[in-house]
């Protein structure tokens, strides 16, 4: 019903059933998944933003969604979260449906959500905003460790969230939802706005976080960032999944990934 | 130079119970989006249970100042339980409507009981007459007013900064969406911040009491300078709704004292000059408006 004029779009995907083993040239992939979304569409009103968009991430791994700008990325991520609700299709995670849940319920499920806007509080100090959120998971990072690895984020203890630069504040979101002891973070452009050296430490971050066993699903624009950081790519466009990249095959292409991105 | 410190302690007493009030009203606003139009009514219920209680139950001032706002509490819990909750989902001015129609049964279910010509209230013994400080002649209820309420706001104010309580209420008044996003199950607190917010008017309503002419319409002009309060402070600013509330009573008074004429006016002037110059009021965040 709808005709795909997108530039860049190859195949479409092919239709459900990604339950199963992976499907031929499908970049590889852990066999336990953490997320699991299938067969979504979200809707704002009338007008639909996302159609049939299935995607997973394992834990441990680094999965981004790339895409222009209103391709449905941030509706994705805020989907899967809870705080967008007019959505049709299965969200699971590891193995429990989402989809009735709150928004709070997914968090207290091992959800972490980092928004575009960092999304720290102005009201709050630098400390309040790391110990706002429940613990609620074992693995969840000690205050002390939260300042070891953000010695930064020590030094700024008493100073109301927002007083922090980009950077500072980009750190502090990440940091709240490891104090948390999230299992996935939903990370929505991390990179951006901010200079290059910063967005070399969100990618030391990134890794570490992985080297835990986290899954993250990140929204990124920055195509060479994302190259960095990441095991498999999503590119979205008109909000369907138009592509399904290992990141090897997304190095290769990265010429035309920026031109189709427009960048 | 008497006069004048004799009115600004008026205008720091009246100012006393737009603060406390429009404290309740920051509070609901921020942590549920709600206008409550009804916070005027139920400031003037305080005032009337007060009355109530000391005619026919001989209950005194002294308990009316905690037993009414309990009692008020109860009213905010059944308020948001039985109406509010169903329209949260909605347009804000579902809630606004709600509440201005809750306004109107309010006063007039008071009217139709106790009538319209005002319930008699003394000054409570210990608090009457006037104390001499200097040449100056201060009531010595108008300061205990004035101190009461600053000592509430400060203890709101305590209890906002340095609880867990607080700090989530702060959160979710910043961004509900958010704070359920880390994992905070807001709706929790809405009914007990709702009650909380009521219970505030109410008391100001008890404080008033004994200065004001108790009538079931008493509530309809505090409603109007309470917005303008607010919107002074910065729609949804804790701090904004207490210094505002000093303000506007410091200002109104000083009108009605020089410029009685216009003593109405002033207020929305001064409004008027904050919203040009700071149009998200005076403690307002840019992005909230």
């Amino acid at each position: 019903m709808s005709d795909d004029t997108t530039a860049a779009t190859t195949t479409e995907q092919p239709a459900p059933d990604r339950a199963g083993a992976p499907e031929p040239g499908s970049p590889g992939r852990g066999t336990a998944r953490m997320l699991e979304v299938s067969g979504l569409s979200a809707w704002y009103g009338e007008a639909r933003v996302l159609t049939d968009v299935s995607i997973d991430v394992a834990p441990g791994e680094v999965v981004t969604l790339v895409g222009r700008n209103g391709a449905g990325k941030t509706t994705l991520l805020r989907s899967v979260m809870g705080l967008h609700r007019q959505i049709e299709g299965t969200i699971t995670l590891d193995g429990s449906d989402l989809v009735k849940r709150s928004a709070d319920a997914r968090a207290r499920a091992g959800i972490g959500w980092v928004p575009d806007d960092r999304g720290i509080y102005a009201s709050l100090t630098v400390a309040e905003n790391l110990l706002l959120p429940p613990v609620v998971h074992a693995d969840a990072w000690p205050l002390e460790r939260v300042y070891e690895f953000f010695p930064v984020l020590d030094e700024r203890r008493d100073f109301p969230g927002t007083k922090l630069s980009g950077g500072e504040q980009q750190m502090l979101a990440m940091a709240r939802v490891l104090r948390m002891g999230s299992r996935l973070l939903l990370l929505d452009e991390p990179s951006e706005g901010l200079a290059p050296v910063i967005v070399q430490r969100i990618g030391e971050i990134i890794r570490e976080i992985k080297g835990q066993g986290v899954g993250v699903l990140l929204v990124e624009q920055n195509v060479k960032f994302a190259s960095t950081v990441a095991d498999r790519h999503y590119l979205l466009a008109q909000g369907k999944v138009v592509e399904h990249l290992g990141n090897d095959d997304f190095k290769a292409r990265e010429g035309e990934l920026l031109t189709y991105l427009g960048m | 130079m008497s006069e004048f410190i004799q009115y600004t302690l008026q205008g720091l007493a009246a100012g006393g119970f737009y603060a406390l009030s429009a404290l309740g009203l920051a509070v609901i606003f921020g942590v549920l989006g709600v206008v409550n139009f009804s916070h005027g009514a139920c400031y003037m219920l305080g005032a009337v249970l007060s009355a109530v209680l000391l005619a026919e139950l001989n209950v005194g001032f002294w308990a009316a100042l905690v037993i009414v706002p309990i009692l008020m509490f109860g009213f905010g819990v059944l308020m948001e339980r039985l109406l509010v909750r169903w329209l949260l989902e909605l347009d804000p001015l579902y809630n606004f409507l709600l509440t201005f129609g809750l306004t109107l049964v309010i006063v007039e279910a008071v009217k139709q009981r106790y009538g319209v010509s005002g319930l008699p209230y003394q000054v409570p013994a210990g608090l009457g007459g006037q104390v001499s400080v200097g040449s100056v002649n201060l009531s010595v209820y108008a300061i205990f007013a004035c101190l009461f309420s600053v000592v509430v706001c400060v203890a709101v104010g305590l209890l906002l900064t340095k609880t867990r309580i607080g700090m989530i209420v702060r959160a979710a008044t910043e961004a509900p969406d958010r704070t359920r996003a880390l994992g905070i199950n807001v709706g929790l607190w809405v009914t007990p911040v709702f009650g909380f917010g009521i219970a505030l008017a109410g008391l100001a309503g008890v404080l008033a009491a004994p200065t004001r002419a108790i009538t079931a319409e008493m509530g309809s002009n505090f409603i109007i300078i309470l917005f303008a309060v607010v919107v002074i402070g910065g729609l949804g600013s804790i701090l904004g709704a207490v210094v505002a509330g000093f303000l506007v009573g410091l200002v109104e008074a000083y009108g009605i004292a020089y410029a009685p004429t216009y003593a109405q006016i002033v207020i929305f002037v001064l409004m008027a000059l904050v919203v040009l110059v700071r149009p998200s009021g005076l403690f307002g965040r840019e992005e909230v408006a």
